[in-house]
């Protein structure tokens, strides 16, 4: 199961799931102690350099295929696998480009996080109202071009005044975004790529938890 | 004979036009409503937002498209000429941040600084045109983009490369270069600047660039389409595959364009890169970005269109070996591949900040691929034997009157911005030093031109009034001594 996810062979981790149903294997433990670890050794591998963007969008979608089996049994069980967090996604006001947002979508619903992609070109009042009616943990809000970037700013001014700063975490990401921009914002966190979007949505909610 | 650079040979231009011609019949094309009846009243289907546009209309509107145009500077003379393969630069535009050129440290750029850039650009020859280069963080974003062009216009007679940031805006940049131009139909007889329209890869005619293409051919004022393909995210991976892209892009764009108005100018540009599979980040420097510039202008020069490129820039975060030797590099190419407009000089960190110093850096190279586009001339009747016949076999060339006579046609001289030995061997100071040294220089030397005194007023009372609806207090980045016989 973990060398599927690693070789983003989508076939092979539909099918090793299956089997892991059929042979009465209890589908948190394929998740957790099958796939969980493969996507872990892409990450790591990531970090090195020695996997590259495609392959880990390959691993996301074996992790797809592989959670598309087991979620299904896990919901017969009356169970479901606690998600690391909601996340409501999406291209800032003005700002249609997509690419961005959608790897780090990816990649998070590959690690266990619970997406909601609003798509492109959202304004910030409708990030604050998904915020809100998903109870989310993580607003994360994505600008491709220099002059869109600024509406970043917008989003962080519609979750306070929404009333939910205090509940949600802002993330801005994209090209152009620099850390200095996410301070200057007031947003929580700036990931410089989509693997590191993972470790900084993880890193934000275990602080909230603590906080909690 | 002037040298070249070519990437792709004849059958290759012509498959890439080929499956151009198919891309935008079939997937089509997707379009904005403002300009769905334009196409279907051209006999183009429309349908769920998507034209398919056959290739026999595609081409006559193609013919439509004039070869060349001028660019004009402010006294009235021809200053870029788009068309054929002459060659110009322009800085790259549309900056947020500015590398503080005490600290050296990217920081939000403010009014002054596009004020510097423009006085610089101003003042180097090798720079043909402004550009809108930077977003004014001083000033409220909704007026930004008609603000930044106020101020190149106030500050240079050079032709600008400018764009919108929105539909509505086009028209207040529009009214602002028609008052400086003396009047909408001396800018569209005399043009004073080319707006960028960029379609959304892949095959995207939003409504905002759409609007703008129509709107720009209409007014009788240059477009530039500035396809961006990334190979690998928003276009095929392959630099052939995502070339076929770019010019699908352009090709559907001029269709538009030229349908709105048979004949208007319109430029094939682009901005194209690679997506770095380790970073998912668009190099600018990448030689395979270089590629999909030099290969996609060669498609729109095959077709005989003006073209643009953005090369010259480079990714570091400082003004350092790696990003003189991307900047360098480019320069030299684009110029070799006759690209009309070559903009984007000045910028690093992918396109994310401008450097004044880094733009007389740049100059430098610029000027050397200059050079290089002269080529080696027979500058006297014999190429060598005259001076031969004068000298015999002394080295004694330093006193013949043709070396006097020919050796500034020959020896490109830089500034000081480049070691040649001049300062000595001893304390010479570092490249950045001396490029700080040059932009002082320059400023010092710098004088505004004033335009007419009644286009001034009216410039000024347009930018207090539009201002004014944004609260902006005052003109940021133009001295109220400048314009104070205005306000009597």
């Amino acid at each position: 199961m973990r060398q599927s996810i690693v070789d983003g062979a989508a076939d092979t981790a539909s099918s090793l799931a299956q089997q892991a149903v059929a042979s009465g294997v209890a589908p948190l433990d394929a998740i957790n102690h099958g796939y969980v670890p493969g996507m872990q050794d892409v990450g790591e591998q990531f970090a090195k350099g020695q996997m590259f963007l495609p392959d880990m969008m390959a691993s996301a979608e074996a992790m797809r295929a592989a959670m598309a089996v087991l979620d299904p049994e896990l919901k017969k069980m009356g169970a479901e696998r606690p998600p690391e967090g909601v996340i409501v996604l999406g291209t800032t006001k003005g700002d249609i480009h997509e690419i961005g947002k959608t790897l780090v979508g990816t990649l998070l619903a590959a690690h266990g996080f619970r997406v909601h992609d609003l798509g492109v070109d959202v304004p910030g009042e409708k990030f604050a109202a998904k915020a809100r009616e998903l109870n989310a943990d993580i607003v994360g809000v994505s600008a491709l071009l220099t002059t869109t970037m600024r509406n970043q700013r917008g989003v962080v001014e519609a979750l306070e005044k929404a009333g939910l700063r205090s509940q949600v975490k802002i993330v801005v990401g994209g090209a152009p975004v620099t850390r200095s921009w996410a301070d200057e914002i007031g947003a929580d966190g700036y990931a410089k790529d989509a693997m590191s979007a993972v470790e900084l949505a993880r890193e934000l909610i275990g602080r909230k938890l603590q906080k909690a | 004979m002037r040298p070249k650079f070519e990437l792709l040979d004849k059958p290759m231009l012509e498959r890439i036009l080929g499956e151009a011609f198919e891309l935008i019949e079939d997937p089509g094309v997707r379009v904005a409503p403002y300009v769905v009846d334009l196409l279907r009243g051209a006999g183009i289907t429309v349908k769920d937002g998507v034209a398919h546009i056959p290739e026999p209309l595609a081409r006559r509107l193609l013919d439509l498209a004039p070869r060349g145009f001028c660019l004009y500077h402010r006294s009235g003379k021809p200053a870029v000429r788009y068309g054929g393969d002459d060659v110009h630069f322009d800085p790259g535009s549309s900056c947020l941040n500015i590398l503080d050129p005490r600290t050296q440290q990217p920081r939000p750029a403010m009014a002054a600084d596009l004020v510097r850039l423009v006085q610089v650009a101003d003042m180097l020859p090798q720079y043909a045109a402004q550009s809108t280069a930077m977003v004014c963080n001083d000033v409220p974003q909704d007026i930004g983009d008609w603000y930044r062009l106020l101020l190149v216009l106030w500050y240079s007679g050079k032709p600008v490369v400018t764009g919108a940031f929105t539909g509505a805006s086009l028209h207040t940049l529009l009214e602002l270069v028609a008052i400086e131009s003396g009047g909408a139909e001396a800018l569209r007889r005399q043009p004073r600047a080319v707006f960028d329209v960029c379609p959304s890869p892949p095959l995207n005619w939003s409504e905002f660039a759409s609007q703008n293409l129509v709107d720009l051919a209409r007014a009788g004022v240059p477009a530039e389409i500035v396809s961006m393909p990334l190979a690998g995210a928003t276009a095929p991976v392959t630099l052939a595959g995502s070339v076929v892209q770019h010019a699908a892009e352009c090709i559907s764009g001029i269709v538009i364009h030229q349908l709105a108005q048979p004949g208007a100018p319109v430029v094939w540009g682009g901005a194209p890169a690679i997506f770095d599979m380790r970073t998912g980040k668009t190099p600018m420097g990448a030689i395979e970005t270089v590629m999909l510039d030099l290969a996609g202008t060669q498609v729109g020069k095959y077709l005989g269109l003006p073209t643009h490129a953005y090369l010259v820039a480079g990714d570091g975060r400082r003004i350092d070996a790696q990003v003189e030797m991307e900047s360098g590099i480019s320069a030299v190419l684009g110029a070799l591949a006759g690209i009309n407009m070559i903009s984007g000089a000045g910028m690093l960190d992918f396109l994310a900040c401008h450097s004044i110093e880094k733009l007389v850096i740049d100059a430098e190279a610029i000027a050397s691929a200059q050079r290089l586009l002269e080529g080696i001339q027979p500058r006297s009747e014999s190429l060598a034997l005259d001076m031969f016949a004068q000298t015999g076999l002394r080295a004694d060339f330093l006193r013949l009157k043709d070396t006097r006579t020919l050796f500034r046609k020959e020896q490109h001289f830089p500034s000081a911005v480049v070691d040649r030995g001049l300062a000595g061997t001893d304390g010479s100071p570092d490249v950045l030093e001396r490029a700080r040294q040059r932009v002082e220089e320059l400023l010092s030397a710098y004088e505004r031109h004033a335009l007419p005194a009644d286009r001034e007023h009216e410039m000024i009372t347009f930018a207090q009034r539009e201002g004014k609806k944004a609260g902006l207090e005052g003109l940021p980045g133009i001295r109220a001594l400048e314009y104070a016989g205005d306000r009597t």
